[in-house]
This record gives C-alpha cells, structure tokens and sequence, in this order.
C-alpha cells in the first residue's frame, strides 16, 4: 500500500488534508458552509468546459473558482447571500453538463470530477498541487488577524478601515485557490467535506483559535490517510470514506462535549 | 418560427409528458421555495438535493424506481438535519453541511457500485443531472398526488408558517408550536426536493425551488402575490427550457443537442439577475427625487 | 474649527452633517463638537437618529453635506484614534475564541502575517482585562458570556488600542437598573484612568446625569448640544421637538413630558422592511 503509484496518492492527499484544514478553520468560523459547498461545484464546470475546448482542466478548474466566488461575493452584496449561492451554485453545475454533454467521455468524466480519483493521481501533478497548496496556506496566515475580526466584529473592523466585504472576496478567492488544487484529487462534492467536518470537531474541543486551527488539520489529516487506505483495501471510493469519517468527526465531537458537560452536572449533584 | 418551435414538438410523446411533468414539478418546487427563501432555508434545501442523490443512486443500485429513491433519500436527509440541527443560524448550516458531506460520500459509493456491479453506463448523469424526457408517464399520477398533498399541507399551514419564518418568539408567544411546524415544512421540502429530482435531475433541482421563488419575492407586494408569480415564472422557465432543449436537437444535427435541465436553470438564473437590474434601477429613482430641505441648506447626493 | 485654551483642537467636530436616505431625511444639519477628556450622552428615542450618527462619525456611512474631524483631521478610514463599542454581537457558543484573544485583537486585528505576540503586549491585554473587571472570565469563550460580560469585553477590546474617543452604541439597552449603575461606573472610572473621551447613546439620560459632561441630545434628525443645564430645558427642548414639552426635575432626575395629545417620544421612522 505505500508503494508505487500510491506514493502519489499519499503525497497528494496530505498535501490537501492540511490546506482544507486551514481554509476549513475560517469555512466554518465565517459560517461560509454554503459558499464553500458552491465555489468546487463551479470548478467542475469550469474543468468541464476546459476538457471540452481541449486546455488542461486546471486552467478550467482555477478560472470558473474564481469567477464563483466574485459571482458569490457580488450577488450576494445585492441580495440575499443565501440565494445568490444557490443559484450561482447550479448554474455552473448546469453548465457544467452542458458542457459534458458534448464530449463523448460523458459518464466517467462526471464521476471523476465530483468524486475525484486520488488513487489515480500522477507524479506529475504532485508539484502543482503543492505550489497551490502553499499559496492557500501563505495567503490565509497573511489574512489570518483580518479574517478573525471580520468574521467577529464586522463593524468594528470596518470602523478600522478593515472592509469586510473585500477580505470576505479574497477569502471565496482563497476557498477558489484551495478548490482548484484538490478537486482533481478529492473531487468537487467533497473537499466541503473536508473543509466543514474535521474543523467543526476541532473548535468544539479548544476554546483557544490556535489550537483549533491545528486540531482542525491533525483531524483532516487523519481523515484523508484513513480514507486512502481504507480505499485501497476495500476498491470503494476514497470521496464515501471521505465524507462518512469527516462527519464521524463532527458527531463524536459533539457527544464527547455533551458526556463531559453531563458528567459534571452529574458530579456537582452527588 | 421555425427555429423556434421544430417540427413535430407537440405531437411527440415524450415531450407531452415533459410538459406535464415539468408543470406540476414546477408549480409545487415554487409554492415550497417561496417560503424556503424568506425562512433562510436555501443551504437547507439544497443540501436535501444532495442527499436526494444519494437515495437515487441507491434506489438505481437496488433497481428500485428513482421516484422512490429520490423522495427516501430526501426524507431520511431531512430527517437527519432536524436531529442534528439547533434553532440557531450557524449550528443549523454546520449540521446541513455534516449531512450534506456524509449523503455525497454515499453517493460516491452507490454511484461507484451502479456503474462497476451492476455494469451500467450514464448512471450519474441520468441521476444527477435528469432526463425528463425519458421518464415514464406512468410515474406522472404518483407525482401529481404527491405534489398535490403538499401544496394543500403548504396551504392548509400557511398562516403559522408564516408567523414562524418572520419570527418564531412572536410566533411561541401567540401559542404557534413552533417546532411542529418547522418539521412539518421540512417534510414538504424534502418531497418537493425528491418530485423534481426526477424531472431535472437531482443536484440541479434547487434552481427550480430557489430561481422562480427569490425572483418572485423581490418583485411582488405580498407572499401570496409571491406564489403564484413564482409558479408562473417556474412553469415558463421549465416549458421554454423543454422546447429549446428539443429545438437545440434539431439546431446542430450532429450533436445530442443541449441537456433541458441546462436551459431551464440558465432560464431561472436569468430571471433573477433581470429582476436584480429592475430592482437596482427602481431604487436608484428613488433616490434621485428631491430631497425637501430648509432653504439654508441644499443636499447634494455624495 | 475652534481650539480650547491649551491650544488643541477639539477631540470630534461635526459641522453641519446632513444625512438622506432617498427621499427621506435622517439627519438634518447636525453640528457639535466634543472636548478631550469628556463624557458625552447621545441621548433621544429610538429611530431619531442615533445610531445614523455614529456610523457617520465612524466613516461606515456617507453623508450628503457637512464633515467631520477627529483631532482636527478629516476622519480617514485609517485613523485609529477611535473606539467603538457595537450594541448587539451575535456570537455562536462553538467560536473557538477566549475573551483575551478577542481583546488582543484589538492590538493588531489590521495587521497582516502571523506573527506571535510579544510579552508587552500581553501584559498589556492582562492590564485592560484588569481595568473592565473580565478577568475573571477572560479565558472563558466568548460564545459562552453573558451580555454583560461580553460587553465588558468588547469595551477592553475597543480600548486596548489607546483610542482618544469611544463610542458605544447603546450599552445599557436591555440591562437591568443595578447593571446599568455598573457600566456607567466603570465607563466613567475607565475613562478617567486611560484619558479617553467618551460618546455614549441613550435613549435615557438620568442614568448618566452623574457623570455626563456635556449631553448632545436628537430628536428628529436634529440635535442640541450643550451642557445638561443649558440643553435640558424647556424652551430648548420645545424648539427641537418642534411642539411644547416641559421638563421636570424630580429627587434629582429630569423627565421630559409633552403635553396631552402630543408626544415627548419621537414617532421612529422603521425603514421598509424589504425582502430582498
């Protein structure tokens, strides 16, 4: 299992594991579950389209993130942030189809763009995916004081001259970054998985930002090694052990806080 | 014309059945989706879609019929969010975005299983992204009753469904059971989620429960009024999408012409984004009228 | 712009500032100026204005005519030489956030990069941790305060940045008559210690008549400012509310009281509510 072609996977799966951990720390403190469901459902239409005129689905994946989160970012300015996700979110999933549905590869490709292929991943896409995953990284421990204020205290940030309508755009812009780099590997239904379980485990656990953001990618880490191997044994796709074991995460978290309050009740009556 | 309306659109049974399909689809997903949009609920209905997919990969693994897959998907996902799910905001997305990782990892897995045991192509597009033309008229009537007992449960809960998505303590404190009827809308959700799914596929389904709907709202003066330009608006967009679907067949002989579900969601999504400019362009004459100041002072819009 | 006798300029003057929403009026012509070291009480009913005013002063909102300066400057966004307090914080229990770490923010929040803090700068955070009474919940989350204690907090964290003037936009809405006493004692000792001028808003004064230097007081859009002594009267309030009031002073606190038929409360304008 750690030999020949699963180095690759190894490699690039780590390598995801920590960027959606980080990028999942401010996913959920910013309560942006949605945007970050939305912006990965956009890079598939983006790499959709790419393989159809032929360019390489990274430039398509990288192009249509982008344009997701300013499409978020921007209607939702206007409206209601809830709704311009949603329809921005289908949009490119339809779009997404329509372009599909005009290559003949119509049926594998789908799969394998929402679900990724990680087991299948080349050495040669090692070295991108780490580029991309450390300006991710690099972009959000520049962003990281505005991030927290803006998430917490919107207008005392803008009262500081901290917009929180920008650092809410390059933050989908980032979501976008860390999207492009692992919906090749993880597929664009479930890096949200590993952005939203394993941190919202992590913060039920510390009261303490720098502790929770490494828990956060400890948990998301232990989530893609499991998942990869678990896959490897059993032939079933990396993406349903993906989800199911990041949302193990979440649930156990939950009742381990809940025991633990109701242990103490329990103590302080006796 | 003829570009516009092909030969031999009406007479085709398919598309006959298309058109009822897509009606009745439409009319219930925008009486469900008005409400979704003025309670905050479009994570919520979205995600229901996901697990609406895994149910109809399921169901397709178990050569059970969509229909069945799609609306079982969908209750056990709504199910499951209002166990997890809390009355406040942020925990109530959180728990819609668990259940919403943990229903796509299961699709992963039956979509995976559909194509490699049971050795059939086209699973994953059919299921996801609809085929409304191959659909049989056989499942209209189930589609019909259960699309009408939600419309009547909407209409029969419309005052304190109301008074709970504007506020639920003015709602507790005028003795409205609050939760009851936050179950009982959720339950709606998930079979309005489920019908459309086998119309248009079911990640694609939330364009025609959201699209019509936050169209409508922005536009009309009451919800009622809201309704049924929303039910106007899905009905349009889902017709005009079926006969450019079929027209697009016909427009480049050497392709399989473009998916419906395609055209009706770029139909919805334009609908809105007109109704954004109308919006803007309305408030902006608002603020163009003159301001009534005291002759000392003279405002100058900055 | 005047200057006071030992030669600085005032702390905030707002001359002239005129606020429309559409066709709608909020603030009309509004002028008054705010000395170092003062205790401010912006005081009126609800949806006169107040809040309109702050966000003016705090650069979020626009205005149609007149200015505003801090210290003599014209408010740029990069000013740091005010503090702001927000009436209502939505905070989700699981923020995985002490109520130090919300306080330190207010150091560095616009700075970028990751740096660790350095030892003065903790020190500094226990210091107003000490000064606002938190400490004894200062590594608590701050999902997890009361309203009382998370707005000591977010006081600590407007102050530990040295502001010249702090606003708060009505602290002492919902809290029971014994909290209230509490805050304003603190605001007051707080601001005396650290040489901040304060502007509160209120939309009642006798809370505040023990430690108010000067009262700036809205109804309508416009505004009357002076010392209580000279706004609170009759014949000032009268010309401001546009119709008779008197004002009553009873076992050492005001009451302002409109005649029969008219009202001493303002009819609050509530924006339309919109859908989208």
């Amino acid at each position: 299992m750690f030999t020949g072609f699963m180095v690759n996977a190894w490699q690039v799966g780590t390598i995801v594991a920590v960027v959606a951990g980080v990028v999942g720390f401010f996913v959920v403190l910013r309560g942006a579950a949605f945007p970050a469901h939305a912006i990965p459902n956009g890079a598939f239409a983006g790499a959709a389209g790419a393989n159809l005129i032929g360019l390489n689905p990274l430039l398509g994946l990288g192009v249509f993130s982008a344009l997701a989160a300013l499409g978020i970012g921007g209607l939702g300015k206007r409206g209601r942030p809830d709704v311009a996700t949603a329809l921005a979110l289908v949009l490119m999933l339809a779009l997404g189809a329509a372009f599909l549905s005009q290559s003949t590869q119509y049926e594998p490709e789908i799969y394998s763009l929402l679900f990724g292929e990680i087991l299948g991943v080349s050495s040669t896409q090692i070295l991108p995916t780490l580029l991309l995953g450390l300006a991710s990284v690099l972009a959000i421990a520049v962003l990281y004081r505005r991030l927290l204020l803006t998430s917490l205290l919107p207008d005392v940030a803008a009262s500081k001259g901290v917009d929180p309508y920008r650092v809410d755009v390059m933050f989908l812009l980032v979501v976008g970054l860390a999207t492009t780099m692992t919906v090749p590997v993880v597929g664009a239904l479930l890096i949200f998985s590993l952005m939203i379980g394993p941190p919202a485990a992590a913060r039920t656990l510390t009261s303490r930002p720098g502790a929770a953001l490494w828990l956060s990618v400890s948990f998301s880490l232990l989530t893609i090694w499991i998942a990869i191997a678990a896959s490897y044994q059993t032939n079933w796709p990396v993406g349903f052990y993906v989800g199911v074991i990041s949302a193990a995460w979440y649930l156990a978290a939950r009742t381990y806080v809940r025991t633990q309050s109701f242990l103490v009740l329990r103590r302080r009556v006796i | 014309m003829h570009f516009f309306l092909e030969p031999g659109f009406f007479s085709n049974a398919p598309v006959r059945t298309a058109l009822l399909l897509g009606a009745v689809v439409a009319a219930v997903s925008a009486v469900v989706g008005v409400i979704t949009v003025v309670r905050s609920q479009s994570f919520a209905g979205h995600a229901l879609t996901d697990v609406a997919t895994a149910g109809g990969s399921g169901a397709y693994y178990l050569g059970v019929g969509a229909l069945w897959g799609f609306l079982g998907g969908s209750l056990a996902g709504a199910g499951a969010m209002e166990l997890i799910g809390v009355q406040r905001v942020r925990r109530r997305d959180l728990a819609t975005g668990i259940v919403l990782g943990a229903a796509t990892g299961l699709s992963a897995l039956f979509l995976y299983l559909d194509t490699t045991v049971k050795a059939t192509t086209g699973a994953t597009q059919q299921i996801l992204f609809g085929s409304i033309f191959s659909v049989s008229s056989s499942t209209i009537p189930y589609v019909a009753i259960f699309g009408g007992l939600v419309v009547l449960m909407m209409a029969i809960m419309r005052r304190p469904l109301l008074l709970t998505s504007l506020s639920s303590e003015i709602a507790s404190s005028q003795g409205v059971r609050v939760r009851m009827v936050g179950v009982l809308f959720m339950f709606c959700l998930a079979v309005s989620v489920g019908l459309s799914s086998i119309a248009i596929g079911s990640i694609l389904s939330t364009a025609l429960l959201i699209g019509p709907a936050a169209t409508a709202l922005r536009v009309a003066r009451s919800i009622a009024a809201a309704t049924f330009l929303a039910i106007g608006l899905g009905i349009i967009s889902t017709w005009l999408g079926i006969l450019l679907a079929y027209d697009s067949f016909y427009w480049d002989p050497s392709s399989q012409g473009l998916p419906v579900s395609f055209f009706i969601v770029a139909i919805c999504f334009v609908f809105y984004v007109f109704s954004g400019i109308a919006l803007s362009r309305r408030r902006a004459q608002e603020t163009r009228r003159p301001v009534a100041t005291d002759s000392a002072l003279s405002a100058e819009g900055r | 712009m005047s200057i006071d006798d030992k030669g600085t300029p005032p702390v905030l003057e707002v001359d002239g500032v005129s606020v429309s929403f559409g066709s709608r009026n909020i603030l009309h012509n509004v002028s008054f100026e705010l000395r170092a070291g003062e205790f401010t009480g912006l005081i009126g009913s609800n949806g006169v204005g107040k809040t309109t005013l702050l966000r003016v002063i705090l650069g979020l909102q626009p205005i149609s005519t007149g200015s505003v300066r801090v210290l003599g400057a014209p408010l740029s966004k990069r000013s740091r030489a005010l503090g702001y307090v927000p009436q209502k914080v939505l905070l989700d229990p699981d923020v995985p956030m002490r109520a130090r770490d919300l306080v330190a923010l207010g150091l560095d929040a616009h700075k970028f990069g990751f740096s660790r803090r350095s030892a003065t700068e903790r020190e500094k955070v226990e210091e107003i941790l000490v000064a606002v009474d938190a400490e004894s919940f200062a590594d608590a989350r701050i999902g997890s305060l009361s309203g009382g204690e998370q707005q000591r907090v977010l006081i600590a964290h407007a102050l530990i940045s040295s502001p010249k003037l702090l606003l708060l936009d009505e602290p002492l809405a919902n809290l029971d008559p014994g909290s209230v006493q509490e805050v304003v004692a603190l605001l007051h000792r707080v601001a005396k210690d650290h040489g901040v001028s304060i502007l509160l808003s209120a939309h009642e004064m006798n809370a505040l008549l023990p430690v108010m230097d000067r009262i700036v007081y809205v109804s309508n859009g416009r505004v009357a400012s002076g010392t209580t002594d000279e706004v609170v009267r009759s014949d000032v309030l009268s010309e401001l509310y546009g119709h008779h009031v008197d004002v009553i002073q009873l076992h050492g606190r005001i009451f302002v009281v409109a005649e029969p038929g008219t009202s001493a409360e303002d009819v609050p304008e509530h924006p339309r509510y919109q859908v989208d």
